[in-house]
């Protein structure tokens, strides 16, 4: 009994130390601030909501954020994915180096890789904007959606893709038909893990951005004179809508959960 | 190579008058090899398969693991090449043709069943492939659904049903495309023996029902021999004999073949002397078996196989008369199984003969371990291997000595 409650007092604490920050951020949307700091609270109020796209700078930020986001995720989605299901079903010369070199990627410092990154592109005399941080960002997600397909592939029966075939179904039909509904999860799970990691990437767009602003940087200068409240609305915004996303994948993901044993057998 | 039916060469023999006198054969490998692997480390998988499968024919492939009776399985498929040889399905050579144009299906040991769909999108599947109408679809599924007792169960994902239903959706899925052969990997090989031998029946009765070439692979003997019109026995990537269940029980071709199927003794002896169409054999003195003499001269070494349900045993000191085989014995153990009794009958030479006994009557004859007996059995039911060169790949459950 004592021993029960001994760990519902410490999951409390874990989850409370995991959510309060997100709670303060959430809190202080509704801060009716007066000055420029919004680190006191002063009333609740909705103005905030309201007057949420008032200052220019931070919404072209936010647009950028954005846009970017979403056109990494896709790339990353399509390259991560070929990529992971060539590592989790062939073998062919130079795939430890590859495995090697995507884990390599995850694991080295992002301010050594957005430097060098930067180095390359003043060496290549790419002028740095929108598409450098679009092309770093491609960089930096493609291992982690390839690492998560490369684990749903090797679980994967190889006869039900022999069965598509056996039936009729051309090797595109094939991919269509089952094998992509049947890594969709994982596809899912990494677009999901690119999305996040590019809509709040700092370090890797500070060296790479020139002279585009993207959310994070707009804040980081911001910071230095105030951050308005409104940053707290967007970040409750993003937060809201990852969550969305989070609780789809995995209801999708317990789906097909069934499905999988069989497939796996 | 030995491809043996009743002693004839199939290549000159039955097949090849069979193919003559009607229609060509469903299924044809000729020469077919397959090498795993390039260069130095290749690995040959089937060494060489001559087979033709008649139209309608329930046909196994039947060996040990490792034997190459699945990547033959797999070569008619489609997914794997052939390093050498001609498949032709109906005449046709398949080999180059990828499987989704191949007009063959295949059963999955796995089952292989899309988890994603519903049992009645698995079986429509193929159709839909073939951009068949909606109703037509519905119409044969449906029809497929009854053949094999799954009404009711379209709308179920695989993962809620149970092994011997998701069996029968892996058979309809394939038969509703009305293949030329189908195709079966081991696909009773998950199932639990009640469910097995359930299934066994099951399968007989749908090729009865829908009348197409079954090429069956099993390493269950006893499902090869109730299961098949006709079977090939393989092992190292070689046909050891082709026949129907009946031939390849009563005689074996080979060592292998007389160990892989059910019991088999053997006995080693020098050919005394050839009578008339029989050829006596002396594996001892004053003991003789007698065998068709076909190919056989005095003086030659063999080897010879008798069933153990053959065998009588001859207790109480009585001695076999007339035209029988009869070798001499020490008793050394007696398994009563109700039905039978097994005997295990030690020889001078050290090798072994094990008799079934029915249970039936005399009970009064039975031998006690000690006892010094004869065996005897009819001139017919000794057969002569054909070729000695077998002796290395005789099979580890071999009961023969």
């Amino acid at each position: 009994m004592k021993r029960g409650r001994l760990l519902g007092a410490y999951t409390g604490l874990v989850i409370a130390y995991l959510c309060l920050p997100i709670f303060v951020m959430i809190l202080f949307g509704f801060n009716d601030t007066k000055g420029r700091y919004n680190f006191t609270w002063q009333g609740f109020t909705l103005s905030w909501y309201r007057h949420l796209f008032d200052i220019g700078g931070l919404t072209d930020a936010l647009v950028n954020s954005l846009t970017i986001a979403v056109f990494a995720t896709i790339l990353s989605v399509v390259l991560g994915t070929t990529l992971g299901l060539a590592i989790g079903r062939y073998r062919f010369r130079g795939k430890a180096g590859l495995d090697l070199m995507l884990f390599a990627q995850i694991a080295t410092p992002e301010i050594v890789l957005g430097a060098s990154l930067l180095s390359l592109f003043i060496s290549l005399g790419v002028p740095r904007g929108y598409v450098t941080i679009l092309v770093a960002h491609v960089m930096f997600c493609i291992p982690f959606v390839a690492i998560t397909v490369q684990a749903r592939v090797v679980g994967l029966d190889r006869s039900l893709e022999e069965a598509a075939l056996d039936l009729g179904a051309t090797p595109l039909v094939t991919f269509r038909k089952v094998t992509l509904p049947l890594i969709m999860p994982a596809v899912l799970a990494g677009g999901l893990l690119s999305f996040a990691l590019s809509i709040d990437d700092f370090v890797t767009t500070s060296f790479n951005a020139g002279q585009t602003s993207t959310f994070p940087l707009w804040v980081y200068g911001a910071s230095r004179i105030g951050v308005p409240p409104q940053v707290n609305v967007m970040g409750t915004l993003i937060f809201v809508v990852g969550v969305g996303f989070a609780v789809v994948t995995a209801f999708s993901n317990r789906q097909t959960r069934g499905g999988r044993e069989v497939g796996a057998r | 190579m030995t491809v043996t039916e009743g002693g004839v060469s199939v290549a000159d023999g039955a097949v090849a008058a069979d193919s003559s006198a009607q229609d060509v054969a469903a299924i044809e490998l000729v020469d077919v090899a397959k090498d795993f692997g390039g260069g130095a480390d290749s690995v040959q998988a089937v060494r060489q398969v001559d087979v033709a499968i008649r139209p309608g024919e329930f046909f196994s492939l039947l060996g040990p693991s490792g034997c190459g009776k699945t990547t033959t399985l797999r070569m008619i498929a489609g997914f794997e090449e052939p390093t050498r040889g001609r498949i032709l399905l109906y005449g046709d050579d398949m080999v180059g043709v990828p499987p989704y144009r191949r007009d063959v299906n295949m059963v999955f040991q796995s089952y292989a069943l899309f988890p994603h769909l519903s049992v009645y999108d698995n079986i429509a599947f193929g159709l839909q492939r073939k951009k068949l109408g909606k109703s037509e679809i519905a119409w044969k599924v449906q029809q497929m659904l009854e053949i094999v007792r799954l009404e009711g169960k379209e709308r179920r994902r695989p993962a809620e049903l149970s092994g011997g239903q998701q069996q029968r959706v892996a058979l309809a899925r394939a038969l509703v495309n009305q293949p030329r052969a189908l195709l079966l990997d081991e696909p009773l090989a998950a199932l639990d023996l009640k469910l097995r031998q359930t299934m066994q029946v099951e399968l007989k009765r749908i090729q009865r029902e829908v009348g197409i070439t079954f090429i069956f692979v099993t390493h269950d003997q006893n499902e090869a021999l109730t299961l098949s019109d006709r079977l090939i026995v393989m092992n190292e990537g070689l046909v050891e004999q082709l026949g129907t269940p009946h031939e390849i029980y009563e005689q074996p071709a080979t060592k292998f073949v007389a160990g892989f199927i059910g019991t088999s003794n053997v006995l080693q002896g020098v050919v005394d002397r050839i009578v008339g169409a029989r050829a006596v054999v002396v594996p001892a003195d004053g003991e003789q078996v007698l065998v068709p003499a076909t190919g056989l001269r005095a003086g030659q070494q063999v080897e010879l196989t008798v069933r153990p349900e053959k065998v009588v045993i001859h207790a109480g000191g009585e001695v076999p008369a007339g035209e029988r085989s009869a070798v001499r014995g020490t008793v050394t153990d007696v398994t009563y199984l109700g039905t039978s009794t097994t005997y295990t009958v030690s020889r001078g030479d050290e090798s072994e003969l094990v008799v079934f006994q029915q249970n039936a009557s005399s009970p009064t004859a039975a031998a006690r371990p000690g006892d010094i007996v004869w065996l005897s059995w009819l001139p017919e039911h000794s057969y002569v291997f054909a070729s000695a060169s077998h002796d290395s790949r005789s099979p580890d459950t071999a009961a023969a000595s």
